[in-house]
């Protein structure tokens, strides 16, 4: 093995450390993280071990700041940008059971999320939860969204208006949502 | 046929309702596409012959610079509807109240990719954990209880009061007779009519003794060594002593009088500035 194939082979292992293991409170690296820890060159050893992950139908994921969707991004947005590894195909309704999700549940958070992408990333909790009461009993309404807003997927503010939060940002395709549900 | 007077005025009127109009579409949310800007472009135009004076001119400007937000708002709004993730929110809820949970669950998973996370200990991490646990010291010795020092206790001496300031090394009314007799041989030294200016008498080499020697001066006159004469107008304070010491108390409403005696003021009476 060449030098120059043995130092981005440390680096890979590095960072598939670095990605996997959670290292704070919530899940994820910062671009500044990575470039102390691997050097300046870390966007392209993501881009090696994105590769490698996809024989494992996972992937290197990049969420950038303020919900932007950047093309070319520059060296500053990467390094405010957080990066994170997710599953690269589809779950099966059967996995989902198997990860701690019952069916009434993801189907309320589905819900949610798309409510708030169709109210321009805003709505009020009054609103999701009487929509959500249509389908779920009473008494889960409530605790359900509170589950979402303690996991990151939604999050609320004093005058009790719900918003997407870091972790739909960074699982869920918000385009390719809204585009299945009105294909149905 | 309308006076050009006449004209003036209308004109001024309707620039003043499309600004109105303009304000209202930013402050409220409205479409803006209520506005119909190529009306209110011929209704500029037409009128702007008729302005003269700068007054009128600046409402013109102010229609344009109203108008021109309004197209910002609707190129907004274009662009808001032209994006992919734009939806119509009653088509949507439609959607969602139509399709069965199953189905949702499954549209669901096709957009979710859920983050994949490993909080399990790892060999290397568990080896470092060996290796403190090693080293760490058993409870009992790192939470060892001192016991308490012992103090002896014996009788404090009068000198070391003084040297811990509990005490003075003269009697306080002992050091304000002193300090009475003071102030009598400057006033009979220096002063006039049996008084002393203020400053002149409380004043010393150093900030800490001018301090101090304040500090005594307001004992001398609540305990009625001496009194103060204050002359508002000319900014005069005097320290006047009495032949006996005098008792207040009963006879008079005692009133407090603040002086401060700050380090700028020292510096001042230092180089002769202050009386």
């Amino acid at each position: 093995m060449s030098k120059r194939k043995a130092v981005y082979a440390s680096k890979i292992r590095r960072a598939t450390h670095m990605l996997f293991y959670r290292r704070h409170k919530k899940p994820g690296v910062k671009g500044w993280e990575l470039r102390k820890g691997l050097g300046a060159d870390y966007p392209k050893v993501l881009k090696i071990l994105d590769n490698y992950l996809k024989a494992l139908d996972l992937q290197v994921e990049t969420v950038f700041e303020e919900e932007k969707t950047v093309e070319k991004p520059t060296l500053e947005e990467l390094d405010k940008a957080r990066f994170y590894v997710t599953l690269r195909g589809e779950l099966t309704p059967k996995e989902t059971k198997m990860i701690g999700w019952r069916i009434d549940d993801l189907a309320g958070l589905a819900i949610a999320i798309s409510y708030i992408i169709s109210k321009k990333g805003k709505a009020s909790r009054k609103e999701v939860e009487e929509l959500l009461r249509d389908k779920l009993p009473g008494w889960k309404v409530g605790l359900n969204i509170d589950r979402y807003i303690r996991y990151g997927y939604l999050t609320q503010d004093d005058n009790e208006q719900l918003y997407l939060d870091w972790r739909t940002r960074a699982e869920v395709d918000q385009k390719a949502l809204v585009d299945l549900l009105l294909s149905k | 046929m309308q006076s050009k007077r006449q004209r003036i005025k209308l004109g001024k009127e309707k620039l003043q309702r499309i600004i109105e109009m303009c304000k209202s579409v930013e402050d409220r949310s409205l479409d803006p596409f209520l506005i119909d800007v190529d009306e209110i472009i011929s209704t500029v135009k037409e009128y702007f012959p008729e302005w003269e004076i700068p007054e009128d001119l600046c409402l013109d400007a102010e229609t344009i610079h109203r108008l021109a937000s309004v197209i910002r708002l609707q190129s907004e709004w274009v662009k808001n509807r032209s994006t992919s993730l734009y939806t119509d929110p009653f088509l949507l809820e439609e959607k969602l109240a139509r399709i069965e949970k199953e189905d949702i669950v499954e549209t669901f998973l096709k957009a979710w990719h859920p983050i994949v996370e490993l909080e399990q200990i790892s060999l290397h991490s568990l080896a470092e954990a060996t290796r403190y646990w090693e080293s760490l010291l058993p409870l009992k010795e790192r939470w060892k209880e001192f016991p308490p020092a012992e103090i002896e206790t014996s009788l404090a001496t009068r000198e070391e009061l003084i040297r811990q300031r509990i005490l003075r090394d003269k009697a306080f009314s002992e050091e304000l007779e002193n300090f009475w007799q003071e102030l009598k041989d400057e006033v009979k030294e220096k002063g006039e009519d049996g008084k002393i200016q203020y400053w002149d008498f409380v004043g010393a080499e150093t900030y800490e003794e001018t301090v101090h020697r304040a500090f005594m001066t307001s004992f001398l006159l609540t305990y009625g060594y001496a009194t103060l004469e204050i002359y508002p107008l000319e900014e005069e304070i005097f320290v006047k002593p009495y032949e006996k010491p005098v008792t207040k108390i009963g006879k008079k409403q005692l009133v407090s009088i603040p002086i401060a005696v700050s380090s700028e003021d020292w510096m001042k009476w230092k180089k002769g500035e202050l009386r």
